[in-house]
This record gives structure tokens, C-alpha cells and sequence, in this order.
């Protein structure tokens, strides 16, 4: 239940992509023959073990790394191959795990930089824009403030306007929640499924988390253990916006058990495997 | 005096009386305790090895003289034209290395065929004494004023090059890739990444260039100068006159205080961000 992208553009095809680090060297296979396609407007979400390659992939999408081999096209278009690599830019934006708001500039100012940078609007439009932003989301009071004088939960809120005031076509996240607590969680999990409803883009969403996974995805990606492969997909058909509610409901555990169940088995291999590297 | 009960609360709760902050009055103590162990190793004790150097009172009396045996005190017009040259020296020299610094550093940390080009010759220069330079700065530039200058210049220059180098090394790699998702050419990734993200090194690296260029100025004015602070000290050496070279080594040592508090400043100024995030 894919809610319409931009113009229904955002669609991401990824077919038979191998990444292999170091092939002279080391040789460390971190995806092998991956295949799967996002369609425009969904909200996918990648799960898997540890190490499985989901940054990888995510990297390769954004253009931050290229590929072995395969292919990943954007609405059609050949955006990574081995032979070819589109650079990043605003059509593909990253919220990052650690964060990446700057830290010299205000809230404000980070989140026009995209627009004004780009030559696509005038400041005081921008500022405008931005603000209105703010406010649909409660932040109207932390536009001068600087990112290290706001809480990591509102910083990861401030990342994601700024991503979203480019209009991208897919937006790339890359375990955004991690280290929030429960209730921070929640309050960003809404928040989330706000901006998603008024603006619907692409989500590509990695997380660890099951709960997340499946409140927020309509699809849900297992990858297997490194290297990393499509081990399952899971349509979630819940309706949209979802409430926290649905948690208890009986389709949600059915989905849960089936995601767990697909999850604990490579999380078991990943394990047996990290096993015999240590020994 | 009858106090209620909420009145005499509040009157337990009202702030002290603060007549100097306690921040300065550590200061004022620590000063006090080192003119005091001078004084009591020169004048008290007479320990072999100190017995021969002036006590605090001495080169204080001398300092504020009207009529100082050097020729040389708080009252006349010599020992500000000493401050005048170096102050000037030091100025030019650090502006310089500033400037120079400031610009090879961020271009070697920000273009990698530039780094190779340059790296090596710079740490192969880098780890030469400034001194080293004065035979050279004198045949290379007419008068000894721009050799004292630019044996200045020399020391601070690898401090800030070489800290400005870290800074930019030091920079998250996420904001380069953020930037470039956004739609950054790589002019806006200077300005917007490479710059301010390396505005803390820099800062550190001027402070440190700033206390070099004082260093190598004294012994550059020792060697070749013909006036300034570090001159004057080497001419008090050899007139056994000790009260004035340890007045104009205190001088040095308030200047060199001042101008690296002017650096913070500017610092702070420049950095808000890191300034609030520090509450200062």
C-alpha cells in the first residue's frame, strides 16, 4: 500500500549487485547477487544482522560507493554499475546514523543550505519554506539555535527536514533512531510517519529494530548474513497513519513472528560466523 | 533585628558578596606564590645558585623607576620603542603566517594531488630550527629587519600549516558526503565543510604559532637585530644589568599573554557555535 512518490518518481531497482572490498586483498564479499525492487512512494525498510551489507547498499544507491557488479537504476535510470557511477546529489538524500547536521551552522541555516546551495530558491523563500516546516512539527522556537544545544531526538528531526526540503526522490536512512530511547522513539516513529504522509517520498529505511520495521514499512527487506542477499520480503498491509495501538493487534504479531523468525536464523549464522573468525 | 521565619529563609539564601572573582583571586594567589618562593630563593635563603639573581623587589624598583640604572624602565620612552619593534616584528610575521598558513594547509587538506605535491617538502622544512634560517634570511633579503621578520615568520608558519592540515583531516567524513547530497559544488564544500569545520585546529594551531613567533623573535633580535625587546635583553646580558633583562623577559611574557587572548577572542567570535556549546 505504496503511497504515491513525487510525481510517482522514486521507484529503485537493484539487480544482481555484488560488492566485494578489497578484491585484490582481503577480498571481503559484503553483498553477493542481491536483488529486489522498491517501488515509488513506498517506505521499505532493510533489516538484518550486523555487518550484513545494508550500509553497503545504502552507500551504493547514494552514490558514496560504487559496485562490483549489477545494476541500480532510479525511475529506470542506470544510477551505479561497475562501469558507471552517478555522483550524489539532491534527487538521493542520506540521513546519516550518526548524524550529520553541521555543526557550525544553526538549525536554520542547515536546513536551507540545501535549497540555497543548489541556486533553486531565494533566501528569504527558503527561510520561509523552512519555517513553516518547523512549524507543522512543533520546532519553531530552535531555528537559531546551534545542533549541539539540541537533544539527538531533535536533531534527528532537524536532519530529516532538511533532507526533505530538497523534494528528493528517495530518502536514504541509515538507522536514524539508534540510541534513542522507547518514548523518544515513539515521539520520532509519528513524527516520521507525519512527513511521510504530507510528503510522500522513497523511504529506504535501515534499522535493527522489528517493532520499527514493521510499524513504519510497508515492506520489510530481510537481508541474510554477509554477504548480504534478499533472504525474505514482508508486505506490511496495514493501513496509513499508523498508531502505536496496532502493536497489540494480531495482523502486527503474525508479521512480527514471520520477521523474527526469518531475522533470528541469519542472526544465528552471523553469530556462528563471527564465532570462527575470533577463533 | 526580628527576621520572620520567610524572611530570615531568604535572607540564608542570598547570594555572597563577591568582591573579586574566584577564577582571579586563584590567579592573583598563584603570581603571589611565585614572586614569593623568588624571594625567599634570592633574598631569604641565598642559595648558591640564586644568590647572584635580583629578587622580585629589585627588578620591580627597577621597572617602575624614574630613573632606571639600565636606561631602560616603565617611564621611558626606550622601553616602548623596544615593545613598538617587536610588537610590529611579531605582528607582521604572524599575519603572515597566518595568512600563508592558513591557506597551504587547508588547500593540502582539502586537495590530495596538492598534499602530495607539498607534504614532503613541507615536513622535510618543518623540523629546521628557525635560527637555523638567519645566515640564509640575511643574504636573501636586504637589511637585517626582514631577516629578523621572516626567521619570525618561519616558526609560526609550519605551526599552522600543520594544525590547519589536521583540522580539515579531522572533519567527518559524513559532512562531506551530507554536503554533496545536498548539492554542494566543491567551492560550497570549502567555504561550508573545509573551513569552518577546521576553525578549532586552526585557532589551537594560532595560539601555538603566536607563542613560537614570540620565541624565535628574541633569539632572532639576540642574533640580528639592532633594537626590540629581545635585543634589549641580550644588551642588559652583557651590562650584567639582570633586573632589566628579567623586566623585559616579564614583558615578553604580558605580551605574549595579551596577544593569545586576543587569538581566544577572535576565536570565540569566530566559532559561536563551539562557544555556546561550552557556555562561554
Amino acid at each position: 500500500m505504496a503511497r504515491n512518490g513525487q510525481n510517482g518518481q522514486g521507484a529503485i531497482s537493484i539487480r544482481n549487485v555484488t560488492k566485494i572490498y578489497d578484491p585484490e586483498g582481503v577480498h571481503v564479499v559484503a553483498m553477493q547477487d542481491c536483488s529486489f525492487e522498491i517501488a515509488a512512494g513506498e517506505f521499505a525498510v532493510i533489516v538484518g544482522p550486523s555487518g550484513c551489507g545494508k550500509t553497503t547498499l545504502l552507500n551504493a544507491i547514494a552514490g558514496f560507493d560504487n559496485i562490483t557488479a549489477g545494476e541500480i537504476y532510479l525511475d529506470g535510470e542506470l544510477i551505479s554499475s561497475p562501469q558507471k557511477q552517478i555522483k550524489p546529489n539532491v534527487d538521493r538524500m542520506v540521513v546519516f546514523q550518526n548524524g550529520a547536521l553541521f555543526p557550525w551552522k544553526t538549525v536554520m541555516e542547515n536546513i536551507i543550505y540545501g535549497p540555497i546551495v543548489q541556486g533553486r530558491m531565494k533566501k528569504s523563500e527558503a527561510i520561509q519554506i523552512a519555517r513553516e516546516m518547523l512549524n507543522q512539527v512543533g520546532l519553531n522556537e530552535i531555528e537559531s539555535k546551534y545542533p549541539e544545544e539540541l537533544s539527538s531526538g531533535v536533531q534527528r528531526r532537524v536532519e530529516i527536514l532538511r533532507a526533505m526540503i530538497n523534494e528528493p526522490r528517495v530518502v536514504m536512512l541509515d538507522e536514524p533512531f539508534r540510541g534513542l530511547d522507547a518514548v523518544a522513539k515513539t515521539v520520532m516513529h509519528e513524527f516520521l510517519m507525519n512527513i511521510y504522509c504530507t510528503r510522500p517520498r522513497t523511504m529506504f529505511f535501515i534499522t535493527h529494530d522489528l517493532d520499527e520495521a514493521i510499524f513504519l514499512g510497508n515492506k520489510v527487506v530481510i537481508m541474510t548474513t554477509r554477504p548480504a542477499q534478499v533472504k525474505k520480503i514482508v508486505c506490511v498491509n496495514m493501513p496509513w497513519p499508523r498508531e502505536h495501538h496496532i502493536l497489540g493487534s494480531e495482523t502486527y504479531l503474525g508479521l512480527k513472528k514471520e520477521v523474527l523468525e526469518a531475522v533470528h536464523e541469519e542472526a544465528k549464522k552471523a553469530f556462528e560466523a563471527g564465532e570462527r573468525e575470533m577463533a | 533585628m526580628n527576621y520572620t521565619v520567610k524572611e530570615e529563609r531568604v535572607a540564608l539564601n542570598r547570594p555572597k558578596l563577591r568582591i573579586i572573582d574566584p577564577p582571579v583571586f586563584r590567579a592573583i594567589i598563584g603570581i603571589l606564590v611565585f614572586l614569593g618562593l623568588w624571594y625567599l630563593l634570592t633574598a631569604v635563603l641565598k642559595l648558591p645558585r640564586f644568590k647572584l639573581l635580583p629578587d622580585p623587589i629589585a627588578v620591580i624598583k627597577e621597572w617602575v623607576s624614574f630613573k632606571p640604572l639600565s636606561g631602560r624602565s616603565l617611564f621611558t620612552k626606550e622601553y616602548y620603542l623596544d615593545i613598538e619593534y617587536s610588537v610590529a616584528r611579531t605582528l607582521i610575521a604572524f599575519l603572515l603566517a597566518t595568512i600563508f598558513g592558513v591557506l597551504l594547509g587547508l588547500f593540502m587538506g582539502w586537495n590530495r594531488i596538492f598534499y602530495d605535491f607539498t607534504f614532503p617538502m613541507v615536513e622535510i622544512l618543518r623540523p629546521m630550527p628557525p635560527l637555523s634560517w638567519i645566515p640564509l634570511a640575511v643574504l636573501i633579503f636586504p637589511g637585517v629587519e626582514i631577516a629578523v621578520v621572516y626567521v619570525t615568520f618561519i616558526a609560526a608558519f609550519f605551526a599552522t600549516v600543520m594544525n590547519t592540515l589536521l583540522g580539515v583531516f579531522s572533519i567527518d567524513r559524513n559532512y562531506f558526503l551530507a554536503a554533496k547530497c545536498l548539492g554542494s559544488r566543491p567551492r560550497d564544500i570549502f567555504f561550508n565543510v573545509i573551513v569552518p569545520g577546521s576553525l578549532p585546529f586552526i585557532f589551537t594551531g594560532l595560539q601555538i604559532a603566536m607563542g613560537l613567533s614570540w620565541m624565535s623573535l628574541v633569539a632572532g633580535e639576540i642574533i640580528a637585530g639592532q633594537r626590540g625587546l629581545g635585543y634589549a635583553i641580550y644588551e642588559g646580558s652583557s651590562l650584567y644589568q639582570y633586573e632589566q633583562v628579567i623586566s623585559y623577559m616579564f614583558t615578553l611574557g604580558i605580551l605574549g599573554y595579551i596577544s593569545s587572548a586576543g587569538i581566544r577572542a577572535v576565536g570565540r567570535r569566530l566559532m559561536a557555535w563551539e562557544a555556546r556549546r561550552r557556555g562561554v
